[in-house]
């Protein structure tokens, strides 16, 4: 690391960002010296330029861009720095892609505690260094107090698709198996748990996590995936109707065959939520042929990440894409997009 | 909450033996049609895919048990007004934010414009926002029957014991009975061999709060049966076996289903509350009945400084529904959803023109979202 630009280090204990961190000058650049270089440390950040230049191997390029705008920023099991480096590389790794590098824009709001930041950006560091994905590029910006949310994080990410692998959105074919790595709406249901306005005791967890590493151990088991994705705002169904869409399938699922924690059922019953549109973001829902699906189901409980993975339904023909559900109870329901935000009921 | 609570009642094995029971029962030469009053019944009903347990002949209608869909568009003025005008801010339940009101406007949409309007979870979040913020009017837009009124209440004795002087409710509680008593009472109704309903599944929360008592006269006088039943599947299906059982022997009696949270009382501890904060107006309108006498709730003169409508100047709107919108006749059982031109084209959960196509609990939504594949698959009745 270069000698300090100022003679006095940031007080990471009682500052707060001012809006010198976002003019230009030597406050903004001690910002980034001392707090995100030194944490997302790696050779390509440390030569200051305003890019990253790298060799790329052989294959076709990834490029995806994802802003993240949470409240609260911390929650039970992850921050906004944690989820901003497992979105951006869960949505790389969905095309079968093998994440190589990140950019991150922080938009900081006036009056942001520095400890807060520093917890933010020491989060995004370990995110990207246990998944091997360094961050080398990035933006800061502070605007006025009253006119953020205390921390706007955008992430970029690029990736290499290995020869062979063609997954998308519009593959999807009837016959299909349709499989999930987990129970679905942690996320969703850790972040409600402590809104300001909705707090409940719970111990359920964000399944934040990247799932690179479980994307590549089900590809070197079934290369032959058609579509995959996370399904993260809007939930399984929102994911489940998208590829319906894209691909011109209908599909049916099976409600006993989907998991979900006790405590997430029990939370949703409260609040009269549907699991099914909760958001999720250490999920992803494969299609594959029906001749690979057990295969590919192995592989999935074989990794840390696919333990109670399940085989939740099938693609049929459809041309008008609907995708339903066979219910626990006994009938079938169709699992429509969800109009606007999920709601809580009045009564 | 324990999920071993909920499963019970949600047993496939059960459903099919009561299903099986429904079947033997139902007389094939006649045709049962049984309103659920309730819009939480009516999700249940599409959720759990409960018509397709249920024999042909066994029609259920949705009534107007929906809070948001019987709203008329005058009250929604009153709260963009509210929002807008007098730039108060303007707390409500979630549902009633994409309410379309007159020009299409939507607490939502006036959000956006920079109104103040905020969703909350209960009444007593609205007391809250009106402790932070000293320098501004608070009012709690309160809907809802039977169900949602003791908060209300609660929030009403809390504000008056605490002397706020920057909070008050925009009341449009409504009540059940008489709104049952509304429908009965239509001409439709009225025309031998035209009465669109036989029996009503009767609602759980309401009947938790007012007991089962009230529905006894109508059942008596216009000799439909109720059964009141809880909101989980299992509750449903053997409301309508219990309903089938009545119809058949020629009886039209109140009986409960959902005895283990509702009895004939009620909660009498919520009614004293109810009953000293709230009078019955005179009349109020319901949108798709018209005006109901002695059907809604509204605060009493001791109240006065907490009521919104005292309040604020608030310009009374007469604002006819969309010409081709049927949701009238939906909410009175008279249409099915798939009958008004409007369902799924001009009128979607994410562009509503009507009422009952607003609140996931409205028909129509309940419909769109769950039941179109079935209308795909059988043949409209």
């Amino acid at each position: 690391m270069n000698r300090r630009i100022s003679p006095r280090p940031l007080d990471l204990e009682r500052g707060r960002i001012d809006l010198s961190h976002g003019a230009g000058g030597r406050a903004m650049a001690q910002l980034i010296e001392e707090l995100f270089e030194a944490h997302f440390d790696n050779p390509l950040l440390a030569r200051h330029n305003d890019q990253a230049c790298f060799e790329v191997g052989a294959g076709r390029m990834v490029i995806t861009t994802d802003g993240f705008v949470i409240s609260p920023l911390f929650f039970p099991g992850g921050d906004i720095g944690s989820l901003a480096v497992h979105g951006t590389i869960n949505d790389v790794a969905m095309a079968g892609a093998r994440p190589l590098y990140l950019a991150c824009g922080m938009i900081l709001e006036e009056g942001f505690p520095l400890a807060d930041l520093r917890a933010i950006v020491a989060s995004m560091a370990g995110a990207a260094k246990s998944a091997g994905v360094p961050i080398v590029t990035g933006d800061t910006k502070v605007v006025e107090r009253g006119k953020g949310d205390g921390v706007f994080i955008t992430t970029t990410g690029v990736g290499v698709v290995p020869a062979g692998v063609d997954i998308a959105s519009d593959r999807a074919q009837p016959g299909d198996a349709v499989l999930i790595n987990g129970s679905i709406g942690d996320h969703g249901t850790a972040v409600l748990s402590k809104r300001e306005n909705l707090s409940f005791e719970t111990e359920i967890l964000s399944d934040s996590a990247a799932l690179h590493g479980l994307v590549a151990a089900m590809l070197a088991a079934a290369p032959g995936i058609h579509a995959m994705r996370d399904p993260t705002r809007g939930g399984l169904a929102a994911l489940l109707n998208e590829i319906a869409r894209e691909s011109r399938v209908g599909i049916m699922i099976d409600e006993g065959a989907i998991p979900i924690a006790v405590a997430v059922r029990g939370a949703c019953e409260l609040l009269g939520l549907d699991p099914l549109y909760v958001a999720n973001e250490g999920k992803l829902v494969a299609f594959c042929a029906a001749a690979e699906a057990v295969r590919l189901l192995e592989a999935m409980r074989a990794h840390p990440l696919g333990r109670r993975a399940s085989i939740i339904g099938k693609v049929v023909d459809d041309a008008d894409g609907y995708v339903q559900m066979r219910t626990s109870f006994g009938g079938t329901r169709i699992v429509d997009w969800l109009a606007g935000e999920q709601l809580p009921r009045i009564c | 909450m324990s999920v071993r609570y909920v499963d019970e009642f949600r047993e496939s094995r059960l459903a099919h033996a009561l299903a099986a029971g429904i079947r033997s029962l139902a007389d094939p030469a006649r045709t049962y049609r049984l309103m659920e009053f309730c819009g939480g019944h009516t999700h249940a009903i599409f959720r759990y895919g409960v018509p397709d347990l249920l024999p042909a002949n066994i029609r259920l209608v949705h009534g107007p048990g929906c809070p948001v869909c019987v709203l008329p568009v005058a009250r929604i003025a009153h709260a963009l007004q509210l929002a807008s005008a007098h730039g108060v801010i303007l707390c409500t339940y979630g549902d009633l934010v994409r309410v379309p009101g007159p020009q299409r406007q939507s607490l939502l949409k006036a959000k956006a414009a920079g109104a103040d309007v905020r969703i909350v979870w209960s009444s007593l979040d609205a007391l809250k926002i009106a402790d932070e913020n000293p320098h501004r009017q608070v009012v709690f837009f309160a809907i809802g029957f039977e169900t949602t009124t003791p908060p209300t209440a609660v929030v009403l004795l809390q504000a008056r014991a605490l002397g706020v002087k920057n909070f008050s409710v925009h009341c449009n509680h409504v009540m059940t009975p008489p709104a049952i008593v509304g429908l009965l009472e239509r001409p439709e109704a009225q025309a031998p061999g035209s009465v669109p309903i036989d029996g009503f599944i009767g609602p759980a929360h309401v009947s938790a709060v007012i007991g089962s008592r009230p529905f006894e006269p109508f059942a008596e006088r216009y000799r439909r049966p109720v059964v009141i039943a809880g909101f989980e599947p299992l509750d449903v299906m053997q409301a309508i076996l219990m309903l089938i059982r009545q119809l058949n022997d020629g009886r039209a009696e109140v009986e409960n289903e959902y005895a283990r949270v509702v009895n004939r009382d009620g909660n009498t501890k919520a009614q004293r509350m109810m009953a000293e904060v709230f009078e019955r107006r005179a009349k109020f309108e319901w949108r798709g009945l018209g005006e109901l006498a002695d059907s809604a709730l509204g605060i009493r003169p001791a109240f006065a400084d907490f009521d919104a409508e005292q309040r604020f100047d608030l310009d009374v709107v007469a604002v006819a529904d969309h010409k081709a919108c049927d949701c009238g006749d939906i909410l009175r059982g008279v249409k099915r959803p798939t009958d008004c031109r409007l369902f799924a084209t001009g009128c979607t959960p994410d562009n509503p023109l009507g009422s009952c196509m607003v609140s996931s609990e409205g028909a129509c939504a309940a419909y769109y979202a769950f039941g179109r594949a079935r209308e795909r698959a059988v043949a409209p009745v």
